[in-house]
């Protein structure tokens, strides 16, 4: 761990599932003041209560602990590496720009992080079937992956509107053993792919964990996700001290359900001066109404298991979120991320697809670094916070995935293959054209003037 | 008082298990579901469960949630519902709203209660709600007297059931196996030895729901319980293209079926 190498050894020898290093939030029951809990069917309880007594023994058990972390060094290749980019940090006023690369791990996500320290749960409770919702497809195939590695069996819920725009992802998972089941409910759409997870669960607990992919859902999700993807930030935070002898001004990152953000978020929370800032999916714009901003376009109320800000209409049906990022493209948020907001520890910001499709463009361009669209909602915040706080500030983006499972959905936006036949992308209708003057195949525009025209 | 425990007991009192009938409101359209209700009471169910629809409906099958999308869609909300609930009072039948807790908590916990009580509702069942989170709709229940139904599964700790059964009002709702709602070939033995569990733990009355579809399975259920809840079945049955006269022949069944099973011991 790089964190013990620069930081006084902490008691369980290892920093970033140490007790004492936790938030004071939540407590025993999973609640962040008055966001989290339960609201889950009885017949679930007893085995989330199973889960939350297991995981409070493992995490602090040393055994578990020099697993979980030769795991993440021997198999993800942590700790991953912090990258000045600084001809992307020009278009962000000139501040300096950091980029914590999770994008290097992996599977290519911050997702293997939280999946690896969940399926070594499941084989410490005895169970032999995982089960996982997945959006994008990147939880899932991290998923399949752990399962691969651990000799579990595994079944991925997708909507099936997912599965056609994530095909890559889909094929992946099924090279990796998985089972992908389509689900044909509702929106078709990661919503009710969670729907049908739980379905599922409740149906097969005796020999089935549900592999949770985000930082929300009942407790104790939102609390042992954030342990496992903790590390970031207890990573960058070390990095970040190490090479720059002091912290960041600002932390930036992405927010669907939110355990990238959470994950970078933690070790910075005590630092009152670290600016925290999240990103969330503003699609067409909010004020159109066809957004994934959950915070800042919806409301409190209950979705998925727990109180948190949610989209909903005023029967409080939860309304179907659009984001051209199908990792962000959910109209939930995990309850963490509801309680930072309301103390105001944390600042939430609605980012479009265009401003967020530019920040791709940009990044590509400038720094040969194509990352996930989902991740470049963070870089679209870092253009805007940079030129906001000018060339003083040093921003750290936490860059969560990798883009290679958007070539396509870029290609279309940015027309740059054959549009009649390249599928639209994630957020994209049949008969939405690319952006008018965007960069094409025979008007390649280099470095930093690529945003000029993107 | 309670009127759901009034009800029940009059059945007991009868020597048969009550027969509950949950319909969504709004499927095909509302007033055909109001109407399909009537018909449901008609036939002989004693209590209706006046289902609100709701767009994430996690403990749901395929069959309720083909369903209720339809009204998610339509945008039927709890006005729609307190109609429903209205129209089953003046049917003769008690009616008790079932709701996930978003709707409940989205329309105001204490406007839903006062809203209810006045349209003549018993009370609600909320399949998401467990008591340990259940604080504000605990105390809108005790000011307007309203009952509240928790649910119980087969795999509830002995401590739970005693403490779902003591939050409960009017009766607990005993999930029959570990699963969502949907018509099954058996009902199995875990629903017996479950409802044998919180006997131990509570005399509140104890109804049996997933899993019964007919005559024959709810007299088995009529059995061993309190009162059989009947749902998809009832749903299908609307699906099929039967209208509420496919209800009234479907709860006559099931109105045989319960008083078939004789006095429970």
């Amino acid at each position: 761990m790089t964190l013990s190498a620069h930081l006084p050894a902490p008691d369980v020898g290892s920093g970033h599932l140490d007790a004492t290093a936790r938030p004071e939030w939540p407590d025993a029951t999973g609640h962040f003041g008055v966001y989290g809990g339960r609201f889950v069917p009885e017949a679930l309880i007893a085995a989330l209560d199973e889960l939350t007594e297991a995981y409070e023994a493992m995490r602090v058990d040393p055994a578990f602990i020099e697993e979980f972390d030769r795991l993440q060094r021997d198999y993800t290749g942590r700790p991953s590496p912090v990258t000045e980019v600084p001809k992307f940090a020009e278009l962000c006023g000139g501040a300096r720009v950091l980029l914590k690369r999770e994008d290097l791990n992996h599977t290519g996500s911050h997702k293997i992080n939280n999946v690896l320290g969940q399926a070594l749960l499941t084989k410490r409770i005895g169970k032999t079937r995982v089960i996982a919702e997945t959006g994008a497809g990147q939880h899932g195939v991290a998923t399949a992956t752990a399962a691969a590695l651990m000799g579990l069996s595994c079944t991925v819920y997708m909507g099936e509107e997912d599965t056609r725009r994530q095909a890559l992802n889909v094929a992946r998972m099924r090279l990796l053993g998985a089972e992908v089941i389509p689900v044909t409910t509702g929106s078709r759409t990661l919503k009710d792919a969670i729907n049908e997870a739980f379905r599922d669960w409740v149906t097969n607990v005796e020999t089935t964990n549900y592999v949770f992919g985000t930082v929300a859902g009942p407790h104790p999700f939102p609390t042992m996700v954030r342990d496992f993807q903790r590390v970031i930030g207890d990573e960058a935070r070390a990095q970040v001290l190490q090479r720059e002898g002091k912290l960041p001004d600002v932390v930036l990152a992405c927010v669907g359900g939110g355990s990238n953000a959470i994950g970078i978020f933690t070790a910075f929370i005590p630092d009152d001066g670290v600016r925290l800032v999240g990103l969330e999916a503003g699609g067409d714009g909010v004020e159109t109404g066809r957004h994934a901003a959950t915070i800042t376009g919806g409301d409190p109320g209950v979705l998925h298991g727990a109180r948190s800000y949610l989209l909903q209409d005023a029967n409080g049906q939860t309304i179907e979120s659009h984001s051209i990022s199908a990792g962000l493209d959910y109209p939930g948020v995990g309850p963490e991320h509801a309680f930072l907001h309301d103390r105001g520890r944390a600042e939430y910001r609605p980012i479009t697809d265009a401003e967020a499709m530019e920040a791709f463009a940009l990044l590509c361009r400038t720094e040969g670094i194509i990352p996930a669209i989902e991740s470049a909602h963070a870089l679209a915040g870092a253009m805007k916070v940079g030129q906001e706080l000018g060339p003083d500030a040093l921003l750290l983006v936490n860059l969560s995935g990798r883009g290679d499972k958007d070539v396509e959905t870029a290609s279309r936006w940015f027309g740059l293959g054959d549009r009649d036949e390249v599928d639209p992308g994630p957020g994209m209708d049949t008969d939405q054209q690319p952006t008018e003057g965007a960069v094409s195949n025979d008007e390649a525009v280099a470095g930093q003037d690529a945003g000029e025209q993107a | 008082m309670s009127a759901l425990a009034d009800v029940i007991g009059k059945a007991r009192a009868e020597g048969r298990a009550a027969l509950i009938a949950y319909l969504p409101v709004g499927y095909p359209d509302v007033d055909t579901s109001i109407e399909a209700m009537v018909a449901a009471v008609e036939g002989g169910a004693d209590v209706v469960e006046v289902g609100v629809p709701y767009s994430d409906p996690g403990m749901d099958g395929p069959v309720i949630q083909e369903a209720v999308d339809v009204a998610v869609r339509a945008g039927v909300g709890l006005r729609e519902v307190l109609r429903a609930v209205e129209a089953v009072a003046a049917a003769g039948a008690v009616p008790v709203v079932m709701s996930y807790w978003n709707p409940i908590e989205r329309y105001g916990v204490d406007r839903f209660a006062d809203d209810l009580a006045a349209a003549g509702g018993a009370g609600a069942i909320t399949p998401d709600l467990i008591p340990d989170e259940a604080a504000p709709w605990l105390a809108a229940t005790e000011r307007t007297g309203l009952d509240r139904v928790f649910l119980v599964a087969p795999s509830s700790t002995d401590a739970r059931l005693a403490a779902t059964s003591a939050a409960s009002r009017g009766f607990v709702y005993a999930a029959s196996t570990m699963g969502v709602t949907g018509t099954r070939a058996t009902v199995g033995d875990a629903a017996e030895r479950l409802v044998a569990r919180t006997r131990e733990v509570s005399d509140i009355a104890v109804c049996v729901g997933l899993g019964v579809s007919n005559g024959d399975q709810a007299a088995e259920v009529a059995a061993f319980a309190d009162g059989v809840i009947v749902g998809s079945a009832y749903v299908r049955a609307l699906l099929d293209g039967g209208g509420p006269a496919a209800v009234r022949e479907l709860s006559a069944d099931l109105a045989a079926g319960v008083r078939r099973a004789g006095v429970r011991a």
